[in-house]
């Protein structure tokens, strides 16, 4: 029995280590505002580079700036950020991906050739590429992330759709008389969710990390408004003098991708019976 | 010389094996005990889940993970203990003294390594001192005497090159290169098309007879097995329920379910032929061609695949006709293109003497409520996501006359009349067994009283006793409803229970069509009797004769 | 089998247009004349209209792509405005340092992942395999600018045992080179580990379960050469096509790790583009990278039939 115990303990431990740490961050990203110590934006001229103390918890960075209010609106920057381009990409995504799987043929090939190239550039690339033209901005940033996420969905979704379509209740709807609308509505997207669910948690982690690389080179959210990646670069100089302004923003981004990736995994052995033992 | 008379002399002799899910865990195998005499064969018999698979791996210690024989067990591989034996020292034996043919020919093969150095593998590992041009020429004689076409090839070619009969023939010649002194054979040709299975069996029996290799025969086929072993022992729910000479079981069951699985077993239908009670045909197909696209490619597409190829048929009335063929013979298109689901290249299909309408459009909405179909694999043709109660309400959304209260009664009168209680409206799919779902399948398709089904193999994924079920339900509902119907299937036991007549498909056409009595019993085409002489049906020789040839 | 490749090779150039077709005009969606862009604020308008028409930015948009196309193919990718240096060799300097970095990188990690994630799936639900899943979801869950930050405070800063600026090419002094390129391919074989680990271990366990392992072990074959001779190359296949992606991948976001180890590559010269609104330089980076990218995994796909012959048919 002993040998069973880990891979039962870590099921459970993905969902519930990874759900608890997500849990806590959109509850930081929704309430931190109002729990913040101070205002994030407010410079403390007499408190700069000061270490953690009681007066800052966290400590204060270059411009005397409260480190934890920066890190709590900063969750909040991050989580908007994430779920816009993750509801972008999946929307859009689910939209092409399921045009070309069930009409197949021509709009099927071509669509498929315009994501290909799309998926021709790295995603980070891409990212970057589309933020070097459009300047640094919260909206170019979720704009160009979706672009860059998008394809993935796009494949996924055609890929679920053509297994699905071959599936013998969809002929048995269209035998029945319904049309292909409903097929699709009915039958068709329920089906593809289980996939399109735990894309998009790990689609999640991806956002946050690409968000805050951007911002790390100061291609993402543009300062002062704090962002974990902008805090990370703003922290850089300093990193002998005052190494938790790299340490802290940096924790929390890996915290936040643990949570997630752990989520994803539970979703992942809870929706793909074949990944059970 | 009986299997029970002297384990002392046995092969192989299992006594109170047990196998649990982990220790004191539930019982896969309970309390088994059979034993194999050299160069004899043993048949175990059973449906899915009856543990006859588990208790041949514990033979040869392939038990998945977390499965185990508990303590108390015992194997004995002529006088070596193999319960609880060390690794190399199983190792020693596997392949050598015990070799193993398994089920599926399409994963059993590493689809990355050439036949020649998978067969070579084994000979190597056990006779080290075989030098590589002995093996080779030991590997291409055994390929020559399975009947591999160019074995010379062969040694250098994959897995995928091959046909599922061709794999299973080579599996076959891998492991008897080693002339082991058992061959464990987990139902090798349930995956093959029915002439096929025929040849591999032969082959089979011939290849052990010639090397005095006892075969452990794993099957849910009683009629087959009753032509090729004579002493066979029936499982259920992990317990071996009755053991003896094949030939008695078949003929005096002793236990209650060998009864049931000798009775499931394929037998004409009492009734008689139905005849049509209209002269006008339901449905009418005239000169029918469907060619299948052939693959995109770059530029343009590959050469188109003839599906059907110029068939002429009609359906009565209430009648039942029979699509026979084997797989590839284009039946299954056939079937789906007289519902509409596909568009015949050239030729008409009629019903009611209007065309027949493809999926799009209002009119082909209006044709939907009488025709319908019903699929072959349960586990496909219904919507994991919806529950049972919405999936046989489906089709009635679609008659504006009726309100939800009209439909849920509707619903709760046809599982009455495929025998699901109202418990069932509120579940899953993956919670109902494979009759269940069937059953379910059956329901959604009778809902609107239609004139005219499509069975495209309905029962050939289901266990033998579920099978027969089935098909006295479809025979029971056609009776009330009156809906004529167009069974497609390759399997002839089948067949012969449901339907009135008979047209058998080979490459697209078809190649004879009669009366149910005409085809079975005097059958004029030679693809219908070679077809039925591979069926291997119990036929009206069973009692008593069947097994003359039986080992 | 070479129709395989060849198709393959095919399927390329759609792909390879389209890329330079979707750079062309995202470039043209830069606001003002693409000319008195590119040579920023203090052109004249006599250096703008030179530009212009060496530019070929006189015609209709098709002829204009026809004309940058034909220029791009035929190696010139234009000036940089900041330097007044050719594109061309500037990138091909820079790219020697990145692919140095990132090839040896995913070389390691690879060698390092790959067997652990098949081992993890061998003990699968054992202690080790648990640690083992547990370290690579962990490692993944990292950025890799914060771990290469921390390496550098650590191994640069605290214990000084690498130099914490600047870059030696291998090529120059081989020993000093390794000291410059330690730290930033740590931190790629860290991140990398974690993606690899799991997908090496996710399809062995798959393979695994195929009976065709069962077969061979029905054969008598020892544990050791059931992985080794049938389960290896079948669960590497997938695993194959993660590398090609990861090492593409790792190019289009060099530009992070460069930044944090202050390396002259390719991304930096990147990031410094953008910055310095040098546009040329810009267009020609993500262009090579793409075209490096494409590449990559078009290698990677005509290896494939290697693991899977399947695939050529």
């Amino acid at each position: 029995m002993t040998r069973f115990l880990p891979r039962l303990a870590r099921g459970r431990a993905n969902l519930l280590i990874g759900g608890g740490i997500v849990a806590v961050l959109m509850l930081l990203a929704v309430f931190g505002p109002s729990l913040a110590p101070y205002d994030p934006l407010k410079l403390h001229l007499r408190s700069v580079l000061k270490a953690p103390s009681a007066a800052h918890l966290l400590g204060a960075d270059e411009f005397g700036r409260d480190v934890l209010s920066r890190l709590m609106y900063g969750a909040r920057t991050t989580g908007w950020i994430a779920l816009a381009t993750v509801a972008l990409a999946i929307f859009f995504g689910l939209l092409f991906g399921i045009i070309a799987g069930f009409l197949r043929g021509w709009t099927d090939r071509v669509l498929m050739i315009l994501n290909d190239s799309l998926l021709a550039f790295p995603g980070l690339l891409l990212a970057l590429f589309i933020m070097a033209i459009a300047g640094a901005s919260r909206e170019a940033l979720i704009v160009a992330l979706s672009i860059a996420y998008m394809p993935a969905v796009v494949r996924v979704a055609r890929g679920t759709v053509l297994s699905v379509r071959e599936r013998e209740y969809i002929e048995a709807s269209r035998v029945m008389g319904n049309s292909e609308l409903v097929t699709v509505v009915r039958h068709v997207l329920p089906n593809c969710m289980a996939p399109i669910t735990v894309l998009a948690t790990t689609m999640f982690g991806w956002v946050i990390l690409s968000e805050s690389a951007l911002s790390f080179l100061g291609l993402g959210v543009p300062p002062p408004a704090p962002s974990w990646g902008n805090m990370l670069a703003s922290g850089r100089p300093f990193i002998t003098q005052a190494p938790y302004l790299i340490v802290l923003p940096g924790l929390c981004i890996s915290l936040t991708l643990l949570g997630i990736n752990m989520l994803g995994d539970a979703l992942r052995d809870w929706l793909d019976p074949k990944m059970q033992a | 010389m009986t299997s029970q008379s002297n384990p002392e002399q046995a092969v192989v002799a299992a006594d109170h094996l047990t196998v649990t899910v982990g220790p004191g865990g539930t019982r896969i195998v309970d309390d088994a005990s059979f034993a194999i005499m050299p160069g004899s064969m043993l048949a175990l018999v059973g449906e899915s889940g009856s543990g006859k698979t588990m208790a041949a791996r514990a033979v040869l210690g392939l038990l998945p993970t977390p499965l185990i024989a508990a303590p108390g067990s015992s194997i004995k591989f002529r006088h070596t203990e193999l319960v609880g034996i060390s690794p190399p020292a199983l190792r020693k034996i596997r392949g050598e003294h015990i070799g193993m043919v398994f089920q599926e020919p399409m994963v059993s093969l590493n689809p990355s390594m050439t036949i020649g150095r998978q067969m070579a593998e084994g000979l190597a590992l056990h006779h080290r001192r075989l030098g590589r041009n002995e093996i080779r020429e030991r590997c291409l004689e055994m390929l020559k005497r399975v009947s591999i076409p160019n074995p010379v090839h062969c040694l250098g070619a994959y897995p995928h090159e091959f046909s599922g009969g061709m794999r299973q023939r080579i599996m076959l010649a891998s492991v008897m290169l080693l002339k082991p002194d058992l061959l464990i054979a987990d139902e090798p040709t349930t995956a093959l098309d029915t002439l096929v299975q025929r040849d591999v069996l032969d082959l089979m029996v011939e290849l052990t007879q010639e090397n005095g290799t006892a075969v452990l025969l794993i099957s849910h086929d009683l009629g087959m097995v009753s032509h090729y072993v004579r002493d066979v022992a029936v499982m259920l729910k992990g317990r071996i329920v009755e053991q003896g000479r094949s030939a008695d079981v078949l003929s005096t069951p002793k236990h209650e379910y060998t009864q049931r699985l000798v009775d499931a077993l394929p037998r004409r239908s009492a009734g008689g032929i139905r005849l049509a009670r209209d002269a006008k045909p339901l449905v009418e197909l005239r000169d029918v061609v469907i060619d299948y696209p052939g693959r995109a490619r770059l530029f343009g597409r590959g050469e188109a695949k003839r599906a059907v190829d110029g068939v002429n048929l009609t359906i009565g009335h209430g009648e039942t006709l029979a699509l026979v063929g084997g797989s590839g013979s284009g039946k299954t298109t056939l079937g789906r293109a007289t519902v509409g689901l596909i568009d015949p290249t050239a030729g008409s299909i009629s019903f009611r003497g209007g065309q027949i309408v493809t999926w799009r459009g209002r009119a082909a909405r209006l044709q939907r409520e009488e025709m319908q179909i019903i699929f072959q694999d349960p586990y496909s043709s219904l919507d994991p996501r919806q529950r049972v109660g919405d999936i046989v309400a489906e089709p009635l959304r679609l008659d504006t006359t009726m309100d939800r209260k009209a439909r849920y009664i509707r619903v709760r009168e046809v599982l009455d009349e495929v025998g699901l209680s109202a418990d069932f409206l509120r579940r899953l799919p993956h919670q109902l067994s494979g009759g269940q779902r069937q059953r379910v399948a059956i329901a959604r398709a009778i809902a609107r009283r239609p004139a005219f089904v499509v069975a495209d193999e309905p029962v050939s994924a289901l266990d033998m006793t579920v099978q027969k079920q089935i098909l006295t339900l479809i025979r029971a509902l056609q009776d009330r409803y009156g809906f004529a119907c167009l069974f497609v299937s390759h399997d002839l036991g089948a067949v012969e229970q449901v339907a009135d007549r008979v047209a058998v498909m080979q490459n697209g056409k078809i190649v004879e069509v009669g009366s149910r009595d005409d085809i079975f019993d005097r059958p004029q085409h030679d693809y219908t009797k070679r077809l039925l002489n591979a069926a291997m049906l119990l036929d009206r020789r069973f009692d008593g004769v069947a097994a003359a040839s039986a080992i | 089998m070479i129709r395989f490749l060849l198709g393959r090779l095919l399927q390329a150039v759609p792909t390879m247009i389209i890329v330079s077709v979707a750079i062309f005009f995202l470039m043209r969606l830069i606001p003002g004349d693409p000319a008195a862009v590119m040579l920023g604020d203090l052109a004249t308008s006599e250096q703008v209209e030179a530009l212009r028409r060496e530019m070929g930015l006189s015609g209709s948009l098709p002829t204009q792509y026809v004309t940058w196309l034909s220029h791009i193919l035929a190696g010139d990718f234009g000036k940089s405005i900041t330097s007044g240096d050719p594109v061309l060799p500037l990138m091909l300097d820079r790219f020697a340092v990145s692919a140095t970095i990132v090839v040896a990188a995913v070389l390691l990690a690879t060698l390092i992942a790959v067997p652990a994630g098949m081992f993890a799936a061998w003990r699968q639900g054992s202690l080790a395999d648990y640690g083992l899943v547990a370290a690579s979801t962990l490692l993944l869950s990292i950025p890799s600018f914060w771990l290469g930050l921390m390496i550098l405070l650590v191994f640069g800063m605290w214990l000084e045992w690498f130099p914490v600026i600047g870059y030696v090419s291998l090529h120059d002094d081989f020993r000093q080179g390794l000291m410059f390129i330690f730290m930033p391919a740590l931190t790629l074989i860290l991140v990398e580990i974690g993606p690899i680990v799991r997908m090496a271990r996710a399809s062995t366990i798959e393979v695994s379960r195929l009976e065709y392992i069962t077969h061979a072990r029905a054969k008598g074959l020892s544990e050791a050469e059931v992985m080794w001779r049938h389960a290896f190359r079948n669960a590497f296949a997938p695993t194959w096509t993660l590398i090609g992606l990861i090492l593409g991948g790792l190019l289009g976001g060099i530009a992070v790790t460069e930044t944090v180890f202050t390396i002259p590559g390719l991304g930096r010269l990147l990031v410094e583009a953008i910055y310095a609104r040098d546009y040329p330089v810009v267009q020609g980076c993500i262009l090579f990278i793409s075209v490096i990218y494409v590449v990559v995994n078009l290698i990677v796909d005509m290896l494939y039939p290697l693991f899977d012959p399947k695939i050529a048919q």
